[in-house]
C-alpha cells in the first residue's frame, strides 16, 4: 500500500470517526450522569433528517445544523421524562426512542418530499463544504508533511474540527470544572451530591441535554457533511457503535477519541477493501463490519482490563424521606 | 399495601398505555395530513375481514409470540434479553441447516428436528450474553445489542459464502426440499368449494407458537425451575440465600429465552420463505420487547398482545398498499408502545392509582388512605 492510499484511508476514517465521536461524547456526558442511553441512534437519527430536511428547504445548513440540535434534544427530553422525572427503566425508554426516530423520520419524510423516505439531495449552502487550512496548498509540495497537512488534516468540513475540539473541552468540563464534578458525582454517589444540596434532577437534566446536542450535531453532520441528505436508517448502527466506543473508552473523553478513530479506521478500511487477502488466509468484509461488536464484548468480558461503568448508572434516583 | 386490585393493573394499565399509544398515532396521522379514522377502517379491513388477512395476522403473530416470549422469559428472571433479533437470525439458520442437509421423510418429522435445531441454534446465540452476566457481569443488554449486530454479519458471510448455490445472485440459501414444506393454513382449511386464507403465509408453526405459549406458562407458574426464575427476578440476593444460583439462573433462563426467538425462524424460514434469506427476521425480535411489555410477561398476554401487533403489521402493509401512510407507520406505534408500558410506566400508573385511592376512600371511610409513591 502505497503512501498516498494509505493518506486516503486515513483521510476516511477521519470522516467516518466524526460522527462516532460525537455521539460517543454525547454518551459519555450522559452515562457518567448515571443515565444510560442507547437512545444515541435514534436521537443521531432524527437530527440527521432534521437537518437534512430544513437544510433542502430554507437552503441553509446552519438552519439545519439548529434543527438538527432541537430534533435530538427533544428526544432527550423525552428520555429525561422517562428515566429522571418518571423513574423509568433506562433501557426501555432508550429503545423506544430508537424506534420512535426510525419510524417519525420515514413517515414525515415521506409527507414533507415524497421522495420514498429520504429528502431531496443538498447542493451548495445546504451543505458543509469542506474547509481548507491555512497554508493547506503551499505546503503542498513540501514530502511527507505537505501531504499530511493538506489531505489529511485540512479539508475536513467544520463539524469535523468542532468534534476534535470537543475532546479536550468535554476533558476540562468533566474533570476541571466544578460542574464536572457534580455531573461525575451524580453518576457514582447521587445521595452524596443530594446531601451537598445540589439538585440530582437537575444535574441529570443538563447532562441529558448536553447529549441531546452532540447527538444532534453528530446526526447533522452525517446528513450535511458526510452525505448529502437523508436517507432512511442512514445512521446504519453507528448509535450502537459509538455506545460500543464508549465501553471500550472506559468513560473517558481522550480514550474516547483513540476507540472512535480505531472504529472509523475499521470501517474506512471494510469500505475501501472489500475481502482483505492476508496471503494465508482472507478477512471477509462481514469480519471487519463486526470487529467494533466483537471488541467491545472482549472489553465487557474483562479480558483486557475491566470496563467499569459509573456505579449508579440506571438507577434512578429517589430522594430519601 | 395493595394500590390498586391485581386485575386492574394487569388489565387497565396496558389498555391505558395503548389508549396513549393510539392517541398519539392519530395524532401523527393527522399531522402528516391523512384521516386516522379512515387508516383504521382500512386496517381493520385489510387484517380483520377477509380470510387471507386473518391469514397474514396470524403469521405475523406468530413471529411476535415467540420473540415476545423470548422477552418475556428472560424479564421473570429481571434480564432484558435485546437480543431476540439476532438469536432469531441464527435460529433461521439452524431451521435451514436442519432442512437442507438432513433428508426428512416428511413434514411433521421434519418439524420436529428443526424445532429443535432453531431452539439449539438461538439459545447457543444467548449462551455467551448469558455467561458473560453471570460469571463476568458484563451487561447483558450491551453484549446482547452487540450479538445482534455480529449475528448479522456471520449470517451475512454464510449466506454469501456457503450457503449461495453456484451463480445466483442474492444472498439466500437453495429452496428447501420438498418434504420439508410445512402446510399452511390454505392447505389446512380450505375445502373444495371454499378457499380459506388464499396465499395466506400462515402456516402450521401458529400452532408451535400457541403451545410455546402453554409450555412458558407451565414453566414459570408450575414447576420448580418457573419458581426459581421469579424469585431470582423479585431479589437475587433473596434467591441466592434460598439456596438459589444465580449463573445457573441466569444461564439457563437465557438459554430458554434464546431457544424461543431462534424458534421464530420456524415460522419465516421453514413456514413461509422455505429458504434461508437475509433479514428474515424484519424487526420481530424487537416487536418482542413491546409484545412481552403489553402482555406483562405473561403467556396468555403475550398471545394477545401479539394478536395486536400482528393486526398492526398487516393493517401497515394495507395502508402502505392503499395510502401515502408508509409502513413505518407501525414502527410508531411499536415505539409508542414501548414507551407508554416500559418506560413511562409509572406516569400511567399513578393516576390510575390515584384513582384507586380515591375510590377505595370514599368506601371506606375513617379507612387509612394509600399511601401513594412509586410502584416496586
Amino acid at each position: 500500500m502505497d503512501f498516498l492510499t494509505t493518506l486516503q484511508v486515513l483521510d476516511s476514517a477521519i470522516r467516518l470517526a466524526t460522527p462516532l465521536l460525537l455521539a460517543c461524547l454525547a454518551g459519555l456526558f450522559s452515562e457518567r450522569a448515571g443515565i444510560l442511553d442507547i437512545g444515541l441512534e435514534g436521537k443521531m437519527l432524527a437530527a440527521a433528517f432534521f437537518s437534512a430536511a430544513t437544510a433542502s428547504i430554507t437552503g441553509d445548513v446552519w438552519l439545519g445544523l439548529g434543527a438538527g440540535i432541537v430534533a435530538s434534544m427533544a428526544l432527550s427530553l423525552v428520555h429525561g421524562l422517562a428515566s429522571i422525572t418518571f423513574r423509568g427503566n433506562q433501557l426501555i425508554s432508550g429503545v423506544a426512542i430508537n424506534f420512535l426516530a426510525a419510524g417519525l423520520t420515514v413517515l414525515i419524510a415521506q409527507a414533507w418530499f415524497s421522495q420514498g423516505g429520504r429528502t431531496p439531495s443538498l447542493i451548495g449552502t445546504g451543505r458543509f463544504e469542506p474547509l481548507t487550512l491555512p497554508g493547506a496548498e503551499m505546503l503542498t509540495g513540501i514530502p511527507l508533511v505537505g501531504p499530511i497537512y493538506s489531505e489529511l488534516i485540512s479539508g475536513h468540513s467544520i463539524l469535523v474540527y468542532v468534534a476534535f475540539l470537543m475532546v479536550p473541552l468535554t476533558w476540562w468540563l468533566l474533570f476541571r470544572t466544578r460542574f464536572g464534578l457534580r455531573l461525575r458525582a451524580v453518576g457514582e454517589a447521587p445521595e452524596a451530591v443530594d446531601t451537598a444540596g445540589v439538585s440530582v434532577v437537575g444535574v441529570r437534566y443538563v447532562a441529558v441535554c448536553i447529549c441531546g446536542i452532540l447527538c444532534g450535531l453528530a446526526g447533522a453532520y452525517l446528513a450535511t457533511a458526510l452525505q448529502a441528505g437523508f436517507v432512511k436508517d442512514m445512521t446504519a448502527g453507528r448509535g450502537f457503535i459509538a455506545l460500543a466506543a464508549l465501553i471500550f473508552a472506559k468513560w473517558r473523553p481522550w480514550h474516547a477519541l483513540y476507540a472512535c478513530l480505531l472504529f472509523g479506521l475499521l470501517q474506512a478500511v471494510a469500505l475501501r477493501y472489500q475481502n482483505i487477502d492476508l496471503g494465508a488466509f482472507v478477512v471477509p468484509v462481514q469480519f471487519m463490519d463486526a470487529l467494533p461488536y466483537i471488541l467491545t464484548v472482549v472489553i465487557l468480558a474483562g479480558f483486557v482490563g475491566k470496563a467499569i461503568p459509573p456505579r449508579a448508572g440506571g438507577q434512578p434516583y429517589v430522594k430519601e424521606s | 399495601m395493595d394500590k390498586m386490585p391485581g386485575w386492574a393493573d394487569a388489565v387497565l394499565v396496558p389498555l391505558f398505555s395503548l389508549f396513549l399509544a393510539a392517541l398519539l398515532s392519530a395524532l401523527v396521522i393527522i399531522g402528516i395530513g391523512e384521516d386516522p379514522i379512515a387508516a383504521f377502517k382500512l386496517m381493520v379491513d385489510g387484517a380483520l375481514m377477509r380470510s387471507a388477512g386473518w391469514g397474514y395476522t396470524l403469521y405475523y403473530a406468530t413471529n411476535f409470540m415467540f420473540t415476545g416470549l423470548a422477552v418475556a422469559v428472560a424479564f421473570h428472571a429481571r434480564l432484558f434479553n435485546i437480543g431476540g433479533e439476532g438469536q432469531a437470525m441464527i435460529g433461521g439458520l439452524g431451521v435451514a441447516l436442519a432442512c437442507l442437509y438432513i433428508p426428512w421423510p416428511n413434514w411433521y418429522v421434519a418439524l420436529v428436528g428443526a424445532t429443535v435445531s432453531a431452539a439449539i441454534f438461538g439459545a447457543l446465540w444467548a449462551l455467551i450474553p448469558a455467561y458473560l452476566q453471570a460469571k463476568r457481569g458484563s451487561h447483558i443488554v450491551i453484549t446482547t445489542i452487540m450479538f445482534n449486530f455480529i449475528a448479522a454479519a456471520v449470517l451475512n458471510y454464510i449466506l454469501v459464502n456457503q450457503l449461495r448455490p453456484q451463480g445466483a445472485m442474492d444472498p439466500s440459501s437453495a429452496k428447501f426440499p420438498e418434504p420439508t414444506h410445512l402446510p399452511t393454513f390454505q392447505d389446512m382449511f380450505s375445502t373444495s368449494s371454499d378457499q380459506l386464507f388464499r396465499g395466506a403465509p400462515a402456516n402450521v408453526t401458529f400452532f408451535v407458537a400457541l403451545l410455546a405459549c402453554l409450555l412458558v406458562w407451565m414453566l414459570i407458574w408450575r414447576t420448580r425451575l418457573g419458581y426459581e426464575i421469579r424469585a431470582f427476578g423479585h431479589s437475587p440476593s433473596a434467591a441466592q440465600y434460598a439456596g438459589i444460583s444465580p449463573i445457573k439462573i441466569t444461564v439457563v433462563t437465557m438459554l430458554i429465552s434464546g431457544g424461543l426467538a431462534g424458534m421464530m425462524g420456524l415460522n419465516t424460514t421453514m413456514g413461509e420463505a422455505e429458504r434461508l434469506v437475509m433479514n428474515a427476521t424484519e424487526g420481530a425480535g424487537f416487536i418482542g420487547i413491546a409484545v412481552a411489555l403489553m402482555g406483562r410477561s405473561h403467556p396468555l398476554g403475550v398471545l394477545l398482545a401479539a394478536l395486536l401487533f400482528g393486526f398492526l403489521y398487516q393493517g401497515g402493509a394495507e395502508l402502505a398498499l392503499w395510502t401515502d401512510i408508509p409502513r413505518e407507520l407501525i414502527v410508531v406505534i411499536q415505539a409508542l408502545v414501548i414507551l407508554f408500558t416500559g418506560a413511562l410506566d409509572n406516569m400511567v400508573r399513578m393516576p390510575l392509582e390515584r384513582m384507586f385511592a380515591a375510590l377505595r376512600k370514599s368506601e371506606r371511610p375513617g379507612d387509612r388512605s394509600a399511601r401513594s409513591g412509586p410502584a416496586e
